[in-house]
């Protein structure tokens, strides 16, 4: 079994070289099957495997192979090893099933594009690195593929590259994430520096009999890591650059910015679980940064007039929401949630593209309008995916996740009624917002008509996705309704159970309480901008409300934020170095030489008899050694 | 006879040939001055030779005046084409290779 | 044998001594002949009749002779000779004649410097000449030949006048000036 490991990254890479090197003499099927197909078999031997753990669980939990010894520098000993274990095989089938669905989907959203090799070569590098970073076995690996994933997010939102906004936009996805990376970076020195090694099972053995629980140093590297979260996974305040990543293809929002790359800092602090429990300070402060970027994400969410940028938003508040539950302790809900919100936001972003597809690229809800007869396949898929997301309760996988985090939010011990009421505020705000979308984009008048419908290689991983948002949430049910725990029974051999407080009220009350808020989020959604638009109309004509919707719209104004704190000044500060004192000082050496150069030069003036002059002057001298030596 | 007096005389005659070549501006008599000068190294060869009742001295006044021939053959046709496309023999006059540098 | 020493040493020097200050070419070459005859009689002197005669017969007899072959394809006429006698102010010796006095000191010192030792006045056994020619420095004869072939070829092709053959630097110089 072990040997079959290398494949699963080792694929995409294979397809990532060929269709690199040789993309552009090869025809369009065969570049969608190279493309498309190593995804598919990495799923397949994924899928493989993931039945071999769960029927004969290899020793350690864990399957490990070493393929070489990378670095061996002093006591720095670090090697290119693979380790599946449970959250890893979470993650790795989410990556590579939901990739493989998308790499099929994209085969038909991109067929008119020109570098069609480009993007199925990016997309296939973007899934080798990502699949290095959940299989990594040491911290050093896993910032390879942390890296992988931030350079291919880069080179896929700049797809487009002709269009200057596109290339703005990846640059601004680079230099925040890279704040991130850099942050995650020192956080790995100082663990270094600690404890000598970076191989994850060691650091999970020592680190709790190196560090005093609770000290500073550990706090300090926990909230490095967390940094490092916050840049990829686009938390507060790191961001902003996932609304303008939008700028890139829908296949691309689907997996990179709504179910794999975002969720690199999940898997980062999930896997480093260790160390925050370690630091019961910093994992408030990821408690406190989720239910924060929620409300922040989610508040923006409500007034986005571009579809992607409304599934932007909620990719950050529902991110958010995993943040919140890693941080208050509940280690198997968050990943509960990542493992559901995969499905519906794929899906979601794919169906935006087929929609934004079929009206010849149109991105604003209110252009579009009376699709739900013209479009019905991605009418009703879209639909599976809304309803997961505001968590329709039952039916939908997004209920079940989302409830579990609810409760332990309350219950749990790093858990907190202050942080209840920010997620259930947010579940109101998902549930506002989602049928907000659904009503503008489906129902009402036909602004824009449709050119043509998507073809089956669109529509087909609509379905499959669709079918699991309903579904997926069935393996884990709340302790309280049916005893079903076929999820958290799988991750708790890796990541600790949750501890629940004592003296807690029984939980059907709070899910209540959650399912009543849900139905009324959707309830107003329904009320604003279907019975009664009216509403609406009033709200445009107070300066206030009108103030509150603007500071919405932009994100909470941190793009401004930033822009005074720090780009302003380093502008200001270049400007005054205009005329680059410092490399006037190697011009100036240069310079320095060209001047003693015309001086020297005059002595070559082509005049045989001023040469045997030096000459005879020379001669003269050298013999006038001889008196001396 | 000192040893010494043969070698004053190349000496003298060297140095004679010296004076030549950075006095005179026609090709020619530079020419000839260079002739002036190996033929004193000549000298200055032989006597040594012959102050050690050696054969080796002679030897390397051959080789030199070998020397000497091959180079005013060179010399002489060089100086042909000189006159050919300059039409001068003035060696102020040919300084070509002067380096032109801007002042800075 | 030291009185034929000093009296053609003392021709010889005198004999240069023209050669560097006239101004008409032929005469300078006449004087150069007159000196190499005297540096012939020095070599005699010292006991080196084989380099004696080579001295007249390759100096004096091939060299001096492709100078005058030169000189007469120059054509050199008065107005030339009246132009070196322009050039030969006394202003114009000054400035070498310091120098190489200075050379001249120094070179003198060190010569008289090393002790004295009498010179032996035998001359050296004429076949030991070709027997180490043909034995020691049979390799220096050897490339004494490539130089020989090199400096015919060379000058048979820089000599060559065929049409004005300008190099490709002059080029230049030649269309910038008008």
């Amino acid at each position: 079994m072990q040997e079959v490991l290398f494949l699963i990254p080792a694929l995409p890479l294979l397809g990532f070289l060929i269709l690199s090197l040789a993309g552009r003499h090869l025809s369009k099927q065969v570049i969608a099957v190279i493309g498309a197909g190593v995804v598919c078999i990495a799923a397949i031997i994924t899928i493989w495997l993931g039945i071999n753990f769960l029927q004969t669980p290899p020793e350690n939990n864990a399957y490990t192979v070493t393929l070489w010894k990378w670095m061996s520098v002093a006591n720095f000993n670090c090697s290119f090893s693979l380790r599946v274990d449970a959250l890893s095989l979470v993650f790795l089938f989410v990556v590579t099933f939901v990739g493989a669905l998308i790499h099929v989907y994209s085969a038909g959203f991109m067929k008119h594009d020109r570098d069609y090799a480009r993007f199925f070569a990016s997309m296939n590098l973007f899934v080798c690195s990502m699949l290095i970073l959940v299989m990594a076995d040491n911290l050093v690996l896993l910032y390879l593929g942390w890296e992988g994933v931030g350079l291919c997010s880069y080179l896929l939102i700049g797809f487009w590259y002709e269009t200057t906004a596109n290339v703005q936009a990846a640059n601004k996805a680079f230099y925040i994430t890279r704040i991130g990376d850099t942050a995650m970076a020192i956080g790995l020195f100082l663990l270094f520096r600690e404890l000598g090694t970076l191989d994850i099972p060691a650091i999970q053995q020592s680190a709790p009999e190196h560090f005093i629980k609770g000290s500073s140093l550990i706090t300090a590297i926990a909230l490095l890591l967390l940094a490092g979260g916050t840049g990829k996974s686009a938390q507060v305040p790191l961001q902003t650059w996932l609304p303008d990543a939008m700028a890139g293809p829908s296949p691309v929002s689907a997996l990179i910015h709504a179910a794999t790359m975002v969720t690199a800092g999940v898997y980062l602090v999930a896997r480093m679980h260790t160390v925050f429990q370690l630091s019961p300070l910093a994992m408030n402060i990821t408690a406190v940064v989720g239910a924060v970027t929620l409300l922040i994400a989610g508040c923006s969410a409500m007034v986005q007039t571009d579809i992607k940028r409304i599934l932007a938003y909620s990719t950050i508040s529902q991110v958010g929401y995993m943040f919140l539950a890693l941080g208050v302790g509940a280690w198997s809900a968050g990943i509960f949630h990542f493992f559901t919100h995969a499905f519906f936001k794929a899906l979601l972003f794919l169906a935006a593209g087929a929609v934004i597809e079929s009206l010849h690229h149109e991105h604003g809800i209110f252009k579009m309008g009376g699709l739900k007869n013209k479009l019905p396949v991605v009418f009703y898929t879209f639909l599976a995916g809304a309803a997961a997301l505001a968590a329709l309760p039952l039916v939908t996988a997004g209920f079940f996740s989302k409830d579990q985090i609810l409760w332990y939010a309350w219950s749990a011990e790093g858990g907190n009624p202050l942080l209840w009421i920010v997620a259930l505020a947010g579940a109101f705000i998902t549930a506002f917002y989602t049928t907000r979308l659904m009503l503008v984009v489906f129902w009402g008048d036909m602004k824009t008509e449709i050119s043509e419908p998507p073809g089956s290689l669109m529509t087909l991983p609509l379905i499959v996705l669709a079918v699991l948002s309903i579904i997926a949430g069935f393996i884990e049910w709340p302790h309280n309704l049916v005893h079903v725990t076929l999820f958290s029974d799988v991750v708790q051999k890796v990541l600790p159970s949750v501890t629940e407080k004592e003296g807690v009220p029984s939980e059907a009350i709070f899910q209540l309480i959650a399912v009543v808020v849900t139905l009324s989020g959707i309830f107003t959604g329904y009320v604003l901008y279907k019975k009664n638009t009216s509403f609406i109309a009033i709200w445009k004509q107070k300066p206030v409300l009108v103030w509150v919707r603007d500071f919405f719209f932009s994100g909470w104004q941190f793009d401004l934020l930033y822009q005074t704190l720090f780009v302003r000044p380093f502008v200001f500060v270049t400007s005054l170095n205009k005329r680059d004192v410092i490399d006037k000082a190697y011009t100036g050496i240069a310079s320095i030489f060209q001047w003693l150069n015309g001086r020297i030069s005059v002595s070559q003036n082509g005049s045989v008899r001023t040469y045997v002059v030096s000459l005879l002057i020379g001669i003269i001298f050298i013999l006038a050694l001889q008196f001396f030596l | 006879m000192e040893s010494y007096s043969v070698l004053v005389v190349a000496a003298i005659l060297f140095v004679l040939g010296l004076v030549g070549v950075l006095t005179r501006r026609n090709i020619i008599f530079i020419l000839i001055s260079i002739e002036i000068m190996l033929n004193a190294a000549g000298v200055a060869f032989v006597a040594a030779g012959a102050r050690w009742g050696q054969v080796d001295g002679q030897v390397m006044f051959l080789f030199i005046l070998a020397m000497a021939a091959a180079e005013v053959s060179v010399g002489l046709a060089l100086v042909m084409q000189v006159y050919h496309q300059h039409k001068t023999l003035d060696v102020s006059k040919l300084n070509v290779l002067k380096d032109d540098i801007e002042p800075h | 044998m030291n009185y034929l020493f000093y009296i053609s040493s003392v021709v010889a020097i005198a004999a240069t001594v023209m050669v560097i200050t006239r101004s008409q070419p032929v005469h300078a070459l006449l004087y150069l002949v007159v000196s190499f005859l005297g540096v012939a009689m020095i070599f005699l002197s010292l006991g080196a009749p084989f380099v004696a005669v080579l001295e007249i017969i390759l100096y004096a007899g091939a060299i001096i002779v492709l100078f005058i072959f030169v000189v007469m394809m120059l054509n050199l006429g008065r107005e030339e000779a009246m132009q070196e006698k322009q050039w030969m102010q006394p202003k114009t010796w000054i400035g070498p004649c310091i120098l190489t006095a200075i050379l001249l000191v120094e070179l003198l010192v060190l010569m008289t410097l090393g002790g004295s030792a009498p010179m032996p006045q035998q001359s050296v056994d004429l076949k030991k000449i070709p027997l180490s020619l043909y034995g020691e420095y049979i390799i220096a004869v050897e490339l004494t030949g490539f130089l020989l072939m090199a400096g015919i070829v060379g000058a048979a092709h820089i000599g060559k006048h065929k049409r004005k053959y300008i190099h490709r630097f002059l080029q230049e110089k030649e269309e910038a000036v008008p």
